[in-house]
């Protein structure tokens, strides 16, 4: 287990959990860190442009990845601006593509997320896509250079869960890049299954931030990414699908 | 129609009193509200239609306390549902649904509040709308802003801390043209990071200009969906043409603004009826513009000068927040704004079920932020106030008042790209 290390753009980490930024507050980013371990922190560029008193930018502490994501941009010509904007803010290398034309949902546009990466992979960026899961697209991803790719588990702030769980384990079988499980992860245990099924991290806000212990739960999904690595590594128990094992094998009569 | 609106200044003369007061008794002397008039850009469109006929449909009266429960056990709110959440059947429930709206808040928005302040540029008008303070016919004191008047304003609300602007008009455009708005938007761009209009309804390639000064979201109230009570309350002006401001919002899209607020004025017709057209507004124009931001106000009539006696009393506090619950559950991605005509503790209590921005450091005077601010007196520079306001709190009394309610106030969460 210590050598097994979430590898994103050539940096290492040891936690597999990422703070996403939806609803942030410094209590939040404090048990992030310190409860649930996390390494990486998400960074809503436009929420980070302010003269406001309590600037994140302040409290992350040394040795915490920032990772700035584009929210707010309605194609890639706008995210690559705000990648730029990101990177002059002092932000470092890291961006995670957020491309919503929807307002309702905000599901991700997937086309204008591979245009995004292409561009930004090239301008030496560790491009980090949130997508939903298309394994065509999570190609063309890998192809314009991603780091990874960040499939949604369900709609953004929805803490429903694996909705989209096969076509997840889709994308952990044929993309040979870190799959990070993104939006939509509403508790530990669906945190832990995700994990089980061989996602390299999660990422959450939602589920800490409504939570009545932040501490508390923070440490929860600690536990439960920590739990569902080592099942994954460990190689999973087979798991009978139709009825009973046969304790005398079909095949017995067979003599050479 | 109910005339306790009508108001005679002392300072008319004896033509435009009798002008006045033909308006106000002939509706022959009237122009037709449903046409536009020279210049007014027409857009193909079915919003309208679709919000119209919903409206005509609904008989509040027909929900039943079972129709309010199945609402409340669906997970997601049809119109239907919305129908019922409005009506008066859903009053006993208003402790459930206050309960689902603010889970459907922090579902959306977590616990952040969003800060603003509007600053008026201007207060002249060319539209006589009984109801308002600020029409042709009131005497009040007219001004208009310089753009060194309006950057002094500015960098006084900006060093409160202030990040988001929302700069408004009244509806002239002779006195305050796009040009000179462009300006003030230019401006603002320079002290803030958000820039809102409320002004009134201009064509599509206007506010395509006045996006690319600045401004990035559209405020137009509707006032009433009523058209019938439309007509007898604007009586005079551009703003009584009723379908030209229906469609503001969609060409503020199609100009490419970000986003758009909308609103009836409270009070002044059937507000269950008008609460579910403004609703409806926002669901039809998502649907045909996905990306666009938008999001809803609540105002009631307050006392206007000249005119103490308006008072409608048919949109009590328990039936706004029935409207405001049933907003978030109808449409829980839109923004909730809640001005300062409302108190502070119901400012207080809807930000934690319904509401996601409110406004502090209010003035709606004209060129008084420096007295209002800092306590420097400077009458002369001072036009009079559209309406009363009922919480004065400042920016930082805001900030500290939120936080202690355990919310998260937020100066900016926009960028301009």
């Amino acid at each position: 287990m210590n050598n097994d290390k979430l590898i994103l753009g050539g940096h290492e980490f040891n936690s597999r959990f990422i703070l996403g930024s939806g609803k942030y507050s410094m209590k939040l980013i404090e048990a992030a860190i310190q409860d649930a371990g996390a390494e990486i922190i998400t960074l809503a560029v436009r929420r980070a442009n302010t003269k406001e008193q309590e600037s994140i930018l302040d409290y992350i502490p040394e040795g915490i990845t920032l990772l700035p994501n584009t929210s707010g941009a309605r194609n890639a010509e706008e995210a690559v601006r705000i990648a730029r904007l990101a990177r002059e803010l002092g932000c470092g290398n890291f961006v995670k593509i957020e491309i919503m034309r929807d307002s309702k949902y905000l599901l991700p546009d997937n086309q204008e997320t591979v245009k995004a990466t292409e561009i930004l992979a090239k301008e030496g960026f560790v491009v980090m896509p949130y997508m939903y899961p298309d394994l065509n697209v999570a190609r063309d991803l890998v192809n314009a250079g991603a780091a990874c790719v960040m499939p949604l588990a369900s709609p953004i702030g929805s803490n429903k869960g694996l909705a989209t769980k096969e076509f997840i384990q889709i994308l952990i079988d044929e993309i040979d890049l870190p799959v990070i499980v993104d939006a939509g992860i509403g508790r530990p245990s669906q945190a832990c299954e995700a994990m089980e099924m061989g996602a390299a991290a999660i990422m959450a806000n939602t589920a800490l931030a409504t939570a009545g212990d932040l501490p508390m739960m923070a440490s929860a999904f600690r536990q439960a990414i920590e739990a569902g690595r080592k099942a994954y590594l460990s190689g999973l128990g087979r798991v009978l699908t139709r009825g009973a094992s046969a304790s005398d094998p079909l095949t017995g009569f067979l003599r050479d | 129609m109910d005339n306790q609106f009508f108001v005679d200044s002392a300072y008319l003369s004896p033509e435009a009193l009798a002008k006045k007061h033909r308006l106000e008794q002939d509706p022959f002397y009237r122009k037709n509200h449903m046409e536009y008039l020279p210049g007014m850009e027409i857009i193909q469109s079915d919003v309208c239609e679709n919000v119209m006929a919903q409206m005509h449909a609904y008989d509040a009266s027909q929900y039943t306390a079972a129709d309010v429960k199945a609402a409340l056990a669906h997970e997601t709110c049809t119109i239907e549902d919305f129908k019922a959440l409005l009506s008066p059947a859903a009053e006993p429930f208003l402790e459930q649904m206050a309960q689902r709206a603010r889970l459907e808040t922090s579902k959306h928005f977590g616990n952040t509040v969003y800060l603003f302040t509007p600053l008026y540029i201007a207060n002249y008008c060319e539209n006589y709308c009984v109801y308002c303070g600020f029409n042709c016919y009131n005497h009040i004191k007219r001004m208009k802003l310089s753009m060194e008047q309006i950057e002094k304003e500015m960098k006084v609300i900006a060093n409160s801390g202030m990040e988001e602007i929302l700069i408004l008009t009244g509806e002239s455009r002779g006195q305050s043209d796009v040009a000179y708005i462009g300006e003030a938007c230019k401006m603002a761009r320079k002290y803030f990071r958000m820039v809102g209009l409320e002004i009134y309804p201009v064509n599509t390639d206007e506010y395509k200009y006045l996006h690319e000064c600045g401004a990035d979201y559209v405020t137009v109230f509707q006032e009433t969906y009523d058209t019938d009570k439309y007509e007898q309350l604007h009586l005079l002006g551009h703003k009584r043409v009723w379908p030209y401001r229906f469609d503001a919002q969609e060409r503020a899209l199609r100009g490419g603004m970000r986003g758009v607020a909308f609103s009836a004025l409270l009070g002044l017709s059937d507000f269950r009826k008008d609460a579910l057209a403004s609703a409806l507004h926002v669901y039809y124009l998502q649907r045909k513009y996905p990306h666009a931001e938008m999001s809803l106000s609540c105002p009631r009539l307050r006392p206007i000068i000249n005119n103490d006696q308006i008072n409608p009393l048919d949109v009590g506090e328990k039936q706004l927040c029935q409207v405001l619950c049933a907003y978030r559950i109808f449409l829980p991605f839109v923004g909730i704004t809640v001005s300062s005509r409302e108190s502070a503790e119901f400012r207080n209590g809807i930000v934690k079920i319904a509401a996601t921005k409110v406004s502090a450091g209010v003035s709606t005077g004209i060129g008084d932020h420096e007295s209002k601010y800092t306590g420097k007196e400077n009458a002369d520079v001072q036009g009079d106030e559209q309406f009363e306001i009922d919480d004065n709190r400042s920016l930082d009394k805001m900030y500290r008042d939120i936080s202690e309610e355990g919310l998260q106030p937020v100066l900016n969460d926009y960028l301009y790209v």
